[in-house]
């Protein structure tokens, strides 16, 4: 049984691959997009996903939402005001305080717009993966996780497994693409197997999508922070970077200019299985409880 | 138009009009700032759904962080009729060592009756049906679902003899000969497996616990502890309710019992639970999963005291057994919705994680 | 910019942005529009830059940017002219730079007076052409002649050139204007967008180099900004006095000896009544600073899309020949030398002066062996100016039925161009139509699906236009080149054949040419020769598509004659004027050197200096950055070691650098002309602007722009602020269309402006391409922003009762359409006089028809027809409106709720039409003007 949890260097190695590669990963720097969703759009040209509907949503410019079985990359849109918009409706009285008003860098940081592209996160350890009861989901050579499509028969466990929201079952015409089956980004693995870039990092005009071995990408995105701290932005953060963390450390981690939740992150992501086997001994004792009372009834006498 | 893009497109328009941005308003909790303009946050939320407490977080337009599973009244109903085949096998092959020829029979019937409803269910709910047999590719001790899958192929066929060989036997003096001997085989197959069937059994009741708590579903997630618990005294209600019904009082004793604590057991494992959840409690009483747990426990409860007072008035034995089997199904569809509400509702997600990070308890600390 | 340079094109290139110190994104939505070249912005930013952008809205631009600076469209002069007012009141200009550089020591004539003393308006105004005599805002002396052989040319140049002779036009023409405007316009075009500065009879200047000097250009400067202060601009801009001077902090800080900064804008200032003026706003920050020549420095002139540029170059453009080489007028360009007279004097500085040269060799590119000296080299073969052929006096030459038929190429006037409406209802007159584009777009549809069929103002079967639609090939389907922001050619190579009938542009007019030639081949017509005289033999492939590599060759041009007949040539200084030289766009020349394909070179970078010059090719000769020459000091050494980048070595006594020197690469700093050398010999060795008939930058446009010597701020057409700088309103030279289908909101001081109390204006979408030809009907694209919506400030969506997701209805004198709401702070409400004013954004890419994915009401619709006088651009980034919540009227209610909406700002033909604020018309806000300022002015007037 491989391990459920920690720090884990070689995944790959840990799924029984002989010879894996270094592990490939994403390193995603908020701080740097520009929000032109040329991520989403070369992710389903070449990964042949549908659309997702064609819906106004009123969310600043995001109009696919969240990432989903059609939406393998997911660029989110956060406006955020220096005193919100609402207080300002709520008081009654127009405020004429413009963005960045004062011009200084401290408070330039009054109104902001916070662009971040949403990936799978190709965890560690996985919860996808680790309940896939098919096989279908598997962990390449690379380190990530992948959904074979002519083996997953659509259980959807995947789906609620995911601490991150991030893969789900098609919904469609029975006879469409994939419908049924549990989708999601697989790091491009086609593209890595013939020594290419995914197609989103490759399309990513401003080198916020940074794809690479993942320990480099580790180095590059701590010095990364580094700098933004001593430029001032005290709110940069490394996000799912950590192999401490709840999964392991995620294949694809973000710098983010807030907390996680702003951006549709979990805070604090833990993989279910972690605590698997409590749950096994607790449904073990369940059970031979069952067995007993089961026994007692018949042995409490006649009558 | 995806149904993804649907619920989001309905979400949008539910958003107060003036502050489409307004859910995201809260910032960094090391802002001395924050804590007012959390409260504000919460407060507005109030206004927006009436429903909602006063609770504290921040997310992306109120949109889902985790996924609800994808599973529809198949589950609850596979849960459900899962854990009434495992407590009739029990009571099946008891009644047959004890005697109770009406008990066992019905047991095994019952049995053989609900898992094959179960598994139907959950083939139906596959994406892909035709590909169920995927299922046997791979043995995973990871995915509770595997694990559960095996645990069926092994109660299914010795669970499917008993109950077959009940249904045959009366009905062999009608058969041609040649049908004769393959069903006297069956008839002496018949108490080994059902006993076989009993010894695997409580894993039938138990597991589908799991299946529920090991998802990143909050208030599954947070049940971890008690769920298996809840479930096997749903069963033990549930299957004890039917035999209750099927059998004469006579002979029900060991239902009544089985029942009661059965009943007695989930009642009092559901408040400890709850308990212990925090906010991720909320969905077990709010909307339709409130209604439903609500239900669950009126019905059991009363299911109890009947089994208790009235068990041996053919009547109220059965009236009791229903509400037992009634209430074991409230559980299971109440469990079931909750979790999914807990998923669809990023502050059951935000919250209980944040709460961790504030004690120091993070997975990363 | 090429009136302010000499060349049009902008004057760097993208990967240069990563050296500058600071860079000023104004009327650009650089990381939606541009956001490749956005990378070289981010690259700047990580090494230190301040990024700062300045626009109506709160962009995906301004969230990258370190500094955001809300204004109010349309009014970007005032805060231009702020920026200049506070470098030279506060001794911020590079001294040495300006003086060596720069037309500041030029004087002017006696007799030129500013706006200040004609409220609003340059001397030489007239108000019934609503035109300019430009003559009293050139430089002393030149009026004198010069040298005998000179001024005698000169002379018949004067004549065919000066306003007056244009005047004499108009009452020839009957007092229509067009003509005279065109004669103008067209250079004017030829000069802004173009490869030449503007004319001069001669480079004979007086300078005072103290710039002490009354009137000197630098004094006129000075005094012509004073008005321009940090409250001026607050008042007019809606900008805080301290957003405002940390801008101008900013600029100057990183601008001088080590330091440059950049300037980038975008179709945000062209499509203005006043747009080039904008552009000469920040040509003249640009060179007060000593930014231009420079890297890091410069102005960054974006396109609007891919090949834009190559379209001004080889122009799509009616008053144009390739190379910017001006379009012949009948009557005054009968013949070669009347014509050269008037593109060029002979004693100017600069290779404009070799003006004849380009000439011949295109024409003879055009007509071979039929184009001989004895001919003029069938100069008479090119067809003449009659008149204004402008796209929008086109529509309405359509709707008198003066138009018979219409080739629309990736074009979709029915959504894209200004007054959709009028655009649909002149395309319904045509006898034909043909529509060339990658899907059916509007303007192929509007006659079943078009808004007017729904108001019942057209009828399908009422529509006689037949309307042919040819599928097109996508540039990944067909060899050819683009021609870039940074005038840079590269060329793409054919990937896929194009699915089914769609074909190449270049296959449709050579079959198309191909097929008129066959049936003319019998004519005796002189009027036939023209077409039948045509090389027009490229050799075509299988399939029958023309090879544009044979093309590209004929543009790159060719000895004709001699021991290197046959041979490409190398530099368009190789074209002579005697016919021994073909070429089909001078400034193209050297694309096609060595015969080799320039244009196809892939050098990666990291295998060639920063600059790149393997990669591609762009004009003219390869340059990258412009006026290079300006990168070092008048002795010829860098500026600076940091900012090295073109400088003289004295060893080899040639210009080297990084770059390929913009400069004669062996005429040393220290040479100086003899007196009245003419063309290219001309140019001292530290005039650095080549192309410029005096070899300087202009800070002060003697000639060559229609509406100004130097930018004053206007207000724009429609506006519902009364321009509080003078009592002219608006431009006193845009381009007006009086006509019942074309009215205008009123502005102040016309009554009932407060109909339309808000300004709008529009944009576009990362996600979507222009009209939506390319975008609408790609699901990938469409799914990511699949509605029209309009973004207004919470604070208006409070005043209107607007609600986010819900819908709003916006109306202007011409329509009314719907869009739904989007509720955004990044859309403020700006302080103006001390109200709260509005601004509303509305992207304009969606229209009304049944084939696109995604459709809806078009912005441009709301707009009416006003032009800039001199490139004809209309007014599409600022208009004003009312804006209401809830869905528009549908069907003939539409026309009744709009004329409402007219009957109450009583608008008539002549609302919004008057050039001239008259003086009676209300009381004209004279913020920071005394009254003794003003009053010669009445003097003048009454």
């Amino acid at each position: 049984m491989p391990s459920l949890s920690g720090p884990l260097h070689d995944p790959a190695g840990d799924a029984g691959w002989q010879e894996s590669q270094p592990r490939k990963g994403f390193f995603t720097d908020t701080s740097i997009c520009i929000g032109c969703k040329a991520c989403e759009v070369a992710c389903k040209e070449w990964n042949g996903v549908p659309d997702d509907g064609f819906n106004l949503l009123g969310s600043s410019y995001d109009n696919t939402g969240s990432l989903s079985a059609s939406t393998w990359r997911h660029v989110a849109f956060i406006e955020q005001a220096a005193t919100p918009a609402s207080n300002t409706v709520s008081l009654g009285m127009p405020t004429t305080e413009r963005p960045g008003a004062a011009m200084n860098p401290e408070s330039a940081v009054d109104f902001r717009w916070l662009m971040s592209s949403d990936v799978c996160k190709h965890c560690t350890h996985a919860g996808c993966l680790d309940v896939c009861p098919t096989g279908s989901l598997f962990r390449t050579e690379f380190g990530t996780v992948v959904v074979q499509e002519d083996i997953c028969n659509g259980c959807g466990y995947c789906v609620p497994a995911c601490p991150f929201g991030v893969i789900d079952r098609r919904i469609g015409e029975q006879g469409q693409k994939n419908v049924g089956i549990a989708q999601k980004c697989t790091l491009c693995y086609d593209r890595l197997g013939a020594g290419n870039t995914p197609a989103c990092a490759q399309a990513c005009p401003t080198q916020s999508i940074q794809f690479g071995d993942l320990d480099e990408l580790r180095e590059r995105a701590a010095a990364r922070v580094e700098t933004l701290h001593a430029q001032g932005v005290s709110k940069a953060r490394l996000y799912a970077d950590s192999p401490d963390d709840g999964v392991g450390g995620a294949g694809a981690f973000f710098l983010l200019l807030d907390e996680p939740e702003v951006y549709g992150f979990p805070p604090d992501p833990v993989v279910p299985t972690r605590d698997l086997p409590q749950m096994w001994r607790h449904a073990a004792m369940a059970a031979a409880g069952l067995l007993a009372g089961a026994v007692a009834a018949f042995l409490g006498g006649r009558g | 138009m995806s149904q993804h893009q649907a619920e989001l497109a309905a979400e949008g328009r539910t958003q107060h009009p003036e502050q489409p941005e307004q859910p995201v308003q809260a910032v960094s909790p090391a802002d001395g700032a924050v804590d007012r303009r959390r409260r504000r946050v919460g407060k507005r939320r109030r206004d927006e759904h009436q429903m909602v407490p006063d609770a504290v977080f921040t997310s992306y337009y109120g949109r889902p962080i985790v996924k609800a599973s994808p599973w529809e009244a198949d589950i609850p109903a596979y849960l459900f009729l899962g854990g009434v085949a495992a407590g009739s096998s029990l009571l099946g092959a008891g009644a047959g060592l004890t005697g109770r020829p009406v008990l066992r029979r019905a047991g095994r019937i019952s049995a053989l009756g609900a898992i094959s409803v179960s598994f139907a269910a959950l083939v139906h709910d596959l994406g892909r049906p035709s590909r169920f047999v995927n299922m046997l590719r791979v043995a995973k001790p990871t995915s509770p679902m595997s694990v559960g899958t095996w645990i069926l192929t092994a109660y299914g066929p010795l669970a499917g003899a008993a109950g077959a060989a009940e249904l045959l036997t009366p009905l062999a003096s009608r058969l041609p000969s040649a049908a004769r001997p393959p069903i006297r085989l069956l008839g002496r197959l018949a108490g080994p497996a059902g006993l076989g069937a009993a010894v695997v059994a409580p894993a039938v009741a138990s597991y589908t616990a799991v299946l529920l708590t090991n998802t990143s579903t909050p208030t599954w997630s947070a049940a971890r502890k008690h769920l298996p618990f809840v479930f096997v005294g749903s069963a033990a209600a549930a299957s004890g309710g039917l035999g209750m019904m099927l059998a004469p009082v006579s002979e029900a004793g060991p239902a009544r019992r089985l029942a009661l604590g059965g009943a007695l057991l989930e009642l009092g494992v559901e408040r400890s639970m709850e308990a212990s959840m925090g906010i991720t409690a909320e969905p077990l009483h709010q909307g339709t999963g409130g209604v439903l747990m609500r239900a669950s426990k009126t019905l059991t409860a009363l299911g109890a005291i009947g089994s208790l007072f009235g068990g041996r008035n053919r009547l109220a034995a059965a009236l009791s057994g229903a509400c037992l089997m009634a209430g074991s199904a409230c559980t299971r569809f109440g469990v079931f919705e909750a979790g999914q509400a807990s998923a669809r509702d990023p502050k059951y997600t935000v919250v209980p994680q944040r709460q961790r990070i504030e004690r120091g308890e993070s997975a990363g600390a | 910019m090429g009136a302010s340079f000499g060349r049009g094109g902008a004057t760097s290139f993208l990967q240069d942005l990563q050296n500058s110190d600071c860079i000023v994104i104004q009327g650009s939505n650089m990381a939606e529009c541009h956001p490749v070249g956005f990378q070289w912005v981010m690259e700047a930013k990580a090494r230190g830059a301040r990024i700062i952008h300045i626009d109506p809205r709160f962009t995906r631009t301004s969230a990258l940017a370190d500094h955001y600076v809300p204004l109010r469209a349309g009014s970007d002069i005032a805060f231009l002219g702020g920026i200049i007012n506070y470098i030279l009141s506060n001794e911020k200009y590079f001294r040495e730079y300006v003086v060596a550089y720069t037309n500041a020591a030029t004087l002017l004539r006696d007799d030129f007076v500013d706006v200040d003393d004609l409220d609003g308006v340059f001397s030489g105004y007239d108000p019934e052409t609503g035109m300019y005599d430009t003559s009293t805002w050139t430089y002393e002396g030149q009026d004198e002649g010069h040298s005998s052989a000179g001024s005698q040319r000169t002379a018949s140049g004067a004549e065919a050139d000066s306003p007056g002779g244009s005047r004499a036009d108009d009452a020839g023409s009957g007092g229509n204007g067009q003509e005279s405007e065109v004669s103008q316009s067209e250079r004017g075009g030829g000069h802004e967008m173009g490869g030449h500065g503007a004319k001069l009879k001669h480079a004979e200047v007086h300078r005072d180099e103290t710039l002490q000097h009354p009137r000197s250009v630098f004094q006129v400067l000075k005094r012509h900004y004073a008005r321009y202060t940090p409250e001026l601009v607050e008042q007019v801009c809606g900008v805080s006095p301290e957003d405002f001077l940390k801008v101008c902090e900013a600029v100057t800080e990183n601008s001088g000896r080590e330091r440059t900064t950049a300037w980038v804008y975008s179709v945000g200032w062209t499509h203005h009544t006043v747009g080039v003026q904008y552009i000469r706003g920040s040509a003249i920050i640009q060179l007060l600073l000593g930014n231009m020549g420079r890297p890091g420095g410069g102005i960054m002139a974006l396109r609007g899309h891919a090949s834009i540029q190559g379209s001004t170059d080889i122009p799509t453009l009616f008053n144009l020949l390739p190379g910017y080489l001006p379009m012949p007028k009948v009557g005054e360009h009968d013949d070669l030398p009347s014509y050269l007279d008037t593109i060029r004097s002979p004693d100017q500085k600069g290779f404009w002066a070799e003006a004849e040269s380009y000439t011949v060799s295109l024409l003879k590119s055009y007509w071979g062996d039929a184009a001989t000296p004895e001919n003029d080299f069938a100069f008479h073969y090119l067809p003449k100016l009659t008149g204004d052929h402008g796209t929008y006096q086109t529509v309405m030459d359509m709707l008198e039925d003066k138009v018979e038929g219409y080739f629309l190429l990736g074009q979709n006037p029915a959504v894209g161009s200004a007054h959709g409406r009028m655009q649909r209802l002149a395309m319904a007159h045509l006898k034909w139509l043909v529509v060339r584009d990658l899907n059916l777009i509007e303007s192929a549809t509007f006659w079943k699906d078009g808004p007017e069929i729904e108001t019942g103002e057209l009828r399908t079967e009422d529509i006689d236009t037949e309307v042919f639609f040819f599928p097109a090939a996508s540039h990944a389907e067909k060899d050819g080149t683009f021609t870039q922001t940074q005038r840079m050619l590269q060329w793409h190579h054919k990937a896929v054949a194009p699915p089914g009938d769609c074909r190449s542009e270049l296959h449709f007019f050579f079959h198309l040419g191909r097929k008129i030639r066959e049936r003319l081949a019998n004519s005796t017509e002189q009027r036939d020769r023209p077409i039948l005289d045509l090389t027009w033999d490229y050799p075509v492939d299988a399939e029958g598509d023309p090879s544009a590599d044979a093309v590209l060759r004929e543009i790159n041009g060719s000895h004709l004659t001699g021991e290197k007949a046959g041979q490409p040539l190398k530099l368009f200084t190789e074209m002579k004027p005697d016919g021994s030289t073909s070429g089909g766009c001078w400034i193209y020349s050297g694309v096609y050197a060595d015969g080799v394909n320039q244009s196809a070179r892939r050098k990666p970078g990291k295998e060639q200096s920063w600059v790149a010059p393997e990669w591609g090719w762009a004009w003219p000769a390869n340059r990258r950055t412009l006026y290079n020459r300006a990168a070092a000091d008048p002795e010829g050494n860098p500026w600076s070691e940091r900012k090295a980048y073109v400088w003289w070595d004295a060893e080899q006594q040639k210009w080297t650098g990084h770059d390929v020197p913009d400069f004669p690469a062996d005429k040393a700093p220290s040479y100086r002309p003899e007196q009245g050398t003419p063309g290219a010999a001309g140019l001292a060795g530290d005039d650095p602007f080549i192309m410029q008939s005096d070899g300087k930058g202009w800070l002060y446009a003697p000639e060559g722009i229609l509406d100004g010597p130097l930018p004053v701020h206007y207000e724009p057409a429609e506006s519902p602020v009364r321009n509080p700088m003078y009592r002219q309103q608006a431009n006193p030279t845009r381009q007006v269309y009086p006509r019942p289908d074309n009215l205008q909101n009123p502005s102040p001081p016309e009554a009932h402006a407060e109909v339309f109390p808000y300004l709008f204006t529009t944009y576009r979408l990362t996600e979507h391409h222009t009209a939506g030809g390319m975008s609408r009907w790609v699901p990938y694209l469409s799914e990511l922003q699949p509605e029209f919506f309009c973004e207004v400030s919470p604070q208006l969506a409070r005043e209107r009762g607007l609600t986010n997701l819900g819908w709003a209805t916006i109306v202007t004198a011409r329509t009314a359409i719907e869009a739904r709401v989007l509720v955004t702070e990044r859309v403020v409400p700006l302080l103006i006089d001390g109200k709260e004013f509005h601004q509303i954004g509305l992207p304009y890419h969606w229209g009304v028809g049944g084939s696109a994915l995604v459709t809806g009401d078009s912005a441009n619709d709301l707009f009416g027809v006003t032009l800039d006088p001199n490139v004809h651009i209309q007014e599409t980034k600022v208009a004003s409106c009312d804006i209401r919540a809830g869905r528009r009227p549908t069907g003939p209610a539409l026309l009744r709720f709009v004329e409402d909406y007219r009957r109450r700002a009583g608008i008539t033909i002549e609302t919004g039409n008057t050039r001239r604020t008259p003086v009676a018309s209300g009381t004209p806000s004279r913020a920071g003007s005394t009254p003794a300022e003003l009053t010669p002015a009445e003097s003048q007037e009454d």
